[in-house]
């Protein structure tokens, strides 16, 4: 099961939106290789009939008024990096 | 070391001002050498000590932490200060509210003092992942205060102030509290809102406390606990009732190999003390526990994945500003991370995706399942379980170099975690060496039922 190629690592970080360079794919490679060898170890539990558990809490259903905070938006808009008035600038995705 | 009821009786006496001891913590933060605060809150600090000094000359009567200098770890937010949570895409991060638990704090009058430094994202069990530089244990600066919250935890023990606020997602306050020799509280999952806590795993992330004694650490927690409908996972927890005759169970899995020669000797002591004192021990079994390692390096990383996609460059925090919006997301997310933050978003994201999902994750959530099940039927034997918090003292800063090494610091502590219940680490002091963790777990949501063993520990 744990064996990463170096292109899944390319293909992987892509994905997770993160650049590596070359020598840095062969480090995950080997981090990441002997990480899913220690979790390899589950396959030898037996989790037939065994629920999948997603949460601890029993709460469900919880909800609450969907209200902005005016204030607080604009304490937010402090912190883009990029804007134009209230707007966030974002670079062009269509030629 | 001063407890809080020392320091009230001495404000309410006038022995000191409150401006006054603020001061004298504030210096001994500023000339501190073991890197433990990212950020002095001075000015904040001596507004709220003046209101405190206010009340008492006015003669009004002042609350149980009142006054009382507590620092923050650097990944909750402080409105209008910076927090970084130990990242780089965090430096210029200016906080737009407060947490509901610094909230908390400041409506009890208690001192926020500053803000202590972490693993970058509570992600690591060292605080050798920090951005700003590793802490230094108090206790021997050669070593690590443990992790993620190693600030937080030095800061208690090198007495720069006398509680600290600490995240805790598979040990981060637990191993760190039993490595510098305080207490530290991982409360039950859902009993302390995470709303204005930086996201890392939110199925597992909780809020707790550090201090130097049972007492305060269990005011902390009761001043930060109680249900916030900001966080929908909180709850309030119901009063319980303490068994009169307690039964301590001590699970032989935590006792296998790669445990301390001098960690298993203390931990034993401490179980011979508590039976001398006329409580039963029973060895119980949790046949599962070797897997939780395992399950919790799936789902941890995991949820960080997703929590941490956040962090495009755009919204907030560090830019590389690239014109190209991929080359952005790249070049952003490569410069902002550090390497285990980005270990476990690249591990995180291998695991979820098409055709690992149902191996991994799927899995994992099943063994959780049966950990969880394990304490479940513990608990129908004993009222609290004992365990080490740690295999080994603390280590060398540098020591553990690959990441799984680094992992299996946490072997003790995850379990609790996994399965969302309440644990504490109490501090065994060994003399001429390195303290040593004792964990007490408790069944879940009865957090009172953990502290009160712990005071009764303390007295032994």
């Amino acid at each position: 099961m744990s064996n990463i190629s170096k292109k899944d690592i390319q293909h992987i970080a892509k994905l997770a939106r993160i650049e590596l360079i070359d020598k840095e794919e062969e480090k995950f490679q080997k981090d990441l290789s002997s990480i899913l060898d220690f979790v390899e170890k589950l396959n030898k539990v037996n989790t037939d009939n065994v629920d999948r558990l997603s949460q601890v809490t029993g709460l469900e259903n919880i909800v609450r008024e969907d209200k902005v905070n005016s204030k607080e938006k604009y304490e937010l808009l402090k912190q883009v990096p990029n804007k134009k008035g209230k707007y966030i600038k974002v670079p062009k995705i269509l030629e | 070391m001063k407890t809080f009821k020392d320091i009230h009786k001495s404000l309410m006496k006038k022995e000191f001002t409150c401006t006054q001891l603020v001061q004298e913590y504030l210096n001994k933060v500023k000339k501190s050498k073991l890197n433990d605060f990212l950020l002095i809150t001075d000015k904040l600090a001596l507004e709220q000590a003046k209101k405190v000094d206010d009340k008492i000359a006015r003669k009004q009567k002042i609350g149980e932490l009142e006054g009382i200098p507590i620092a923050i770890k650097d990944n909750m937010l402080v409105k209008d200060f910076i927090c970084t949570a130990g990242s780089k895409i965090l430096e210029n991060y200016v906080s737009p509210y407060d947490a509901f638990v610094i909230k908390k704090l400041k409506d009890a009058g208690a001192i926020i003092i500053g803000k202590t430094n972490l693993d970058e994202f509570a992600m690591g069990s060292s605080t050798e992942n920090s951005a700003y530089g590793v802490v230094k244990n108090p206790i021997d600066v050669s070593r690590v205060p443990g992790g993620s919250s190693g600030g937080s935890a030095a800061a208690v023990a090198a007495d720069h102030c006398l509680a600290a606020l600490g995240s805790d997602t598979g040990g981060s306050i637990r191993q760190p509290a039993a490595f510098c020799g305080v207490v530290g509280f991982k409360p039950s999952y859902g009993a302390v809102s995470r709303y204005g806590l930086i996201a890392m795993a939110s199925s597992l992330d909780q809020i707790g406390c550090f201090a130097n004694n049972v007492q305060d650490t269990r005011l902390v927690f009761n001043i930060i606990k109680g249900k916030d409908k900001m966080d929908s996972t909180t709850l309030d927890l119901k009063e319980i009732k303490t068994p009169k005759k307690i039964i301590i169970g001590v699970p032989k899995q935590y006792f296998a190999d790669g445990i301390n020669f001098n960690v298993k000797e203390e931990i034993e002591k401490t179980i011979k003390k508590f039976k001398d004192f006329g409580y039963e021990i029973k060895e119980i079994d949790l046949p599962y526990t070797e897997y939780a390692l395992a399950v919790y390096y799936i789902i941890m990383p995991a949820e960080v994945s997703a929590n941490l996609a956040r962090y495009d460059g755009i919204k907030y925090g560090f830019s590389a500003k690239n014109k190209n919006l991929l080359e952005n997301y790249l070049k952003t997310r490569a410069k902002g991370f550090g390497d285990e933050t980005r270990r476990r978003i690249i591990l995180g994201t291998y695991v979820l995706s098409a055709g690992y999902r149902d191996a991994y994750y799927a899995k994992a959530q099943k063994v959780r399942n049966l950990i969880k099940q394990d304490f479940e039927k513990a608990f129908k034997e004993v009222d609290i379980i004992l365990t080490p918090t740690t295999p080994t003292p603390a280590f060398k800063i540098g020591e553990k170099q690959d990441p799984l090494s680094m992992y299996l610091a946490d072997i003790y502590t995850a379990p609790a975690s996994l399965a969302g219940l309440p644990a504490i680490s109490l501090p065994i002091k060994v003399k001429n060496d390195l303290p040593i963790g004792l964990q007490l777990i408790g069944p879940q949501f009865k957090d009172d039922l953990v502290f009160n063993i712990a005071e009764i520990y303390e007295q032994l």
